[in-house]
């Protein structure tokens, strides 16, 4: 079973970043070279940042008319200065929308790890990289330490919201995205594994429970919830925050908490919300 | 089950709005596809579970024709899909069924071709778009569609799997993985072969000239 921790002894022994082992590991395995794979991460980024533009430029409305134009509306406060939680946690919250809008509306997204849970990841590189002007090339690093954490909960859990509930989508995508703040920010890699377990923690217990059964409401706002987590949990881990209970175990935990989660919280829209007054009569003026 | 890569999490690059209803079922009409080996001309597919519930609203329906039709999961023609199908004059039947103890995003085709031949597959969409294929015809097997599989059906008789396995590095093609069941002994024994490299043609042709080889198929991996 694959463990995150020997990803951090690896990078730490050999001072490189999770994503240079995680990129050398899979060029290994793959037998393809280093600078390919870099290739098709870095067309996996571009189709991020095509999809942050288009679900904020507000035009796209779902086949159930529930989702859309929410990302430009927080993108309006966000441009005005007059944002509450300032310009990055804004327009972080503001992109996840925009991307989940545009993956609700059948337009082209990247799963990372789901559909699902799409915008949560473009929503804090993209964040990150206005902040702090990285360049292309750590933010493509920066995705192959997202997928090294992901690889670790695909191996030892699960990033399915069928088996697993939204915390094994929504959760997965706010650690990884965590690590990848770290990462760019200078962080160790130490600090990633740290800013990882603390989002995902945060995300414990969070069950699938969609309208209608639609990737709607409420996974469009839960990743931009999940943005401001990843971001929370990594300002935590640069500041030296450490997590009491390590990644791996954390995992373990969420793993555990989704086989105990009845089969009605588990994406098959019987259970939370989706059983609400709200969430039967959307479903019976849709279905 | 196969270990997840890089692009596993960091994608698919797909239409949305749903990794495992959407792309996943693109992906499962394409390995029916390519099972199928040639362009259906009669189409039955069978829902299952949360595949039956909830696929109306994730497009499950055009997604799976969509990979039918050889699309992949980020064709922006997916939602056109079943239209596109009947404009090239195969005809689609969809059913809900409870198909037993099985994943909930299951799915069953009945694929007939052009050339007449019939295929039963059925697989299941696991996660973050990846599935597994769970029987062709009468046939349990376990295929990701990550490798290119040879998948052989033969009579249980000492070094036959040797035979296969022998021609296949004659042919200078490696083994990924391999497993064999079998019904009883000296029974028929199913062998699934996972390669590196294609099993070209020639290849699957020595095969079947085995005598204790019923049936080859070769199949490509998903792209």
């Amino acid at each position: 079973m694959r463990a995150y921790q020997d990803y951090v002894q690896l990078a730490e022994k050999r001072g490189l970043k999770i994503g240079e082992i995680i990129l050398a590991e899979q060029a290994e395995e793959s037998e393809k070279p280093e600078a390919e794979l870099r290739e098709r991460m870095r067309l996996n980024l571009n189709v991020m940042r095509e999809a942050v533009d288009s679900g904020l430029s507000g035009e796209r409305k779902s086949h159930s008319g529930l989702i859309g134009g929410d990302a430009a509306k927080v993108q309006a406060r966000w441009k005005s200065g007059e944002s509450l939680t300032g310009e990055r946690i804004s327009g972080a919250i503001a992109r996840a929308l925009a991307v989940a809008e545009v993956n609700a509306t059948m337009g082209k997204i990247v799963a990372a790890p789901t559909a699902g849970s799409c915008g949560v990841l473009p929503a804090v590189l993209l964040t990150v990289e206005e902040a702090l002007n990285c360049s292309e090339d750590d933010l493509v690093t920066a995705l192959f330490t997202t997928a090294g954490i992901g690889m670790v909960i695909a191996d030892r859990a699960n990033v399915s919201g069928a088996e697993g509930g939204c915390q094994a989508e929504i959760g997965s995508a706010a650690g990884m995205a965590a690590a990848a703040a770290v990462e760019l920010a200078g962080g160790t890699p130490g600090q990633t594994s740290d800013a990882a377990a603390i989002a995902l923690k945060s995300l414990l217990g969070l069950v699938c429970d969609p309208i209608a059964g639609l990737v709607e409401v409420p996974c469009v706002k839960r990743n931009a919830t999940a943005a401001t987590i990843a971001l929370a949990a990594a300002e935590m881990a640069l500041a030296g925050v450490e997590s009491k209970v390590p990644l791996d175990e954390v995992i373990d935990a969420m793993n555990e908490i989704g086989k105990q989660m009845p089969c009605s919280l588990r994406e098959t829209a019987q259970g939370g919300l989706a059983v609400t007054p709200t969430g039967r009569r959307i479903k019976a003026d849709f279905l | 089950m196969g270990k997840s890569t890089v692009f596993d999490l960091i994608g698919p690059v797909m239409v949305g709005p749903s990794s495992s209803h959407t792309a996943g079922a693109v992906r499962l009409g394409a390995m029916a596809l390519k099972i199928l080996g040639t362009e259906p001309i009669e189409v039955e597919i069978t829902l299952h579970g949360s595949f039956a519930e909830t696929g109306k609203g994730h497009g499950t329906n055009f997604a799976l024709v969509a990979g039918l039709l050889g699309m992949r999961t980020d064709d922006e023609r997916i939602p056109q899909a079943i239209q596109l199908a009947e404009e090239k004059g195969i005809n689609i039947y969809f059913k809900t069924e409870n198909l037993g103890e099985v994943h909930p995003n299951t799915v069953k085709f009945r694929l007939t071709g052009r050339d007449g031949k019939v295929v039963e597959v059925i697989g299941s969409s696991i996660g973050g778009g990846r599935i597994v294929v769970n029987r062709i015809n009468e046939f349990q097997v376990e295929v990701m569609g990550d490798y290119n599989t040879l998948v052989i059906l033969h009579q249980d008789l000492p070094g036959v799997v040797g035979q296969v396995t022998s021609l296949l590095a004659t042919a200078q093609i490696n083994i990924a993985q391999m497993r064999v069941s079998r019904e009883k002994k000296g029974s028929q024994a199913l062998t699934i072969v996972e390669t590196d490299q294609a099993i070209e043609p020639a290849a699957l042709a020595l095969m079947f000239k085995l005598p204790a080889v019923y049936q080859a198929m070769a199949i490509d991996p998903l792209g």
